[in-house]
């Protein structure tokens, strides 16, 4: 039997690397959605494992939401990128200081 | 016994797979390892019976999100090398933090035991169950609302997609409709009377 620990080790640890993903591509705006993508991956999955060992289909609905919310996140975060690469021609983020932030 | 070595199995394959996708030399690399590890996370939804999400995943994830992703990967043309220089000296900092991260997450999990929630088997599926069927009721009825405002949120999205990234030539000669149908004939055609020469 799958146990609800395992699926717990297995989203920390995916959150985790994720989290370490977003330090070492600090520069590569990409690469940092992408890592957001997992952070989401990983959240999902804690909601699905007690949706399951709970019984209870909220946590589900809720995935439906998240994948929803990070779908138009990932469309406008591109859309956005594909704008700056043709105003600066380049996606590093140390150059995305106009706001001096 | 079966499902937990599968578990294992595409476990073990997504966090690879997702060490690949933050190691990765190549945005397009990394882009096609997500797409691995969004696989494998479907297949572990299956084995926890969320059969509708476990295919949204596939078809929302892998489909449009990943495409999207490398289509912009491969649109920009990025300096990988230069994106690159610098990322040594974070590695300590990425490793503590992720130490952290999963110590903490292990300490709560595995350590104390969720804090004393025995949840060890899931509750046994009635024959006749339907994830789909179940979670559409739940989505129709009780969550009608906010689905709306989810196709409302998705529509702003794509709007502001296309308003953001649509490029407006300068220079070009686009025909005017409404003007090329107002014309009438006497705007364009003059009749002119003049006499008829002589033959000779």
């Amino acid at each position: 039997m799958i146990t609800l620990t395992d699926v717990l080790a297995l989203s920390g640890i995916l959150f985790a690397i994720a989290v370490a993903g977003i330090f070492l591509n600090r520069k590569n705006i990409i690469v940092l959605l992408m890592c957001i993508e997992l952070m989401l991956l990983a959240v999902n999955f804690n909601f699905i494992a007690f949706s399951r060992f709970l019984g209870d289909i909220n946590g589900q609905i809720f995935v439906f939401f998240i994948m929803t919310v990070a779908a138009a996140e990932a469309a406008i975060g591109l859309a956005i990128l594909v704008v700056l690469f043709r105003e600066r021609r380049s996606i590093n983020v140390e150059d995305l200081d106009t706001l001096k932030g | 016994m079966f499902p937990t070595v599968l578990f294992f199995v595409f476990a073990a394959v997504l966090v690879g797979a997702a060490f690949g996708v933050i190691l990765a030399r190549n945005p397009v690399h990394s882009a096609l390892l997500l797409v691995l590890a969004f696989f494998n996370s479907a297949v572990i939804w299956l084995l926890l019976d969320a059969e509708f999400l476990a295919i949204v995943l596939v078809l929302v994830y892998v489909g449009a999100v990943m495409v999207l992703f490398l289509f912009v990967v491969m649109m920009l043309n990025v300096n990988v090398e230069e994106l690159r220089k610098g990322i040594a000296g974070y590695w300590p900092v990425a490793v503590a933090v992720a130490g952290f991260v999963v110590f903490a997450m292990l300490n709560v999990i595995v350590v104390r035991h969720l804090g004393g929630i025995t949840l060890h088997t899931a509750p046994p599926l009635p024959a006749a169950y339907s994830n789909t069927r179940t979670l559409g009721t739940a989505l129709f009825t009780r969550y009608a609302y906010p689905a709306q405002v989810a196709a409302i949120i998705l529509l702003v999205a794509s709007v502001a997609a296309i308003v953001l990234t649509l490029r407006r030539r300068t220079g070009g000669k686009p025909q005017n409709i409404a003007q090329q149908v107002a014309v009438r004939a006497r705007d364009r055609v003059r009749l002119v009377k003049m006499q008829g020469e002589k033959g000779p």
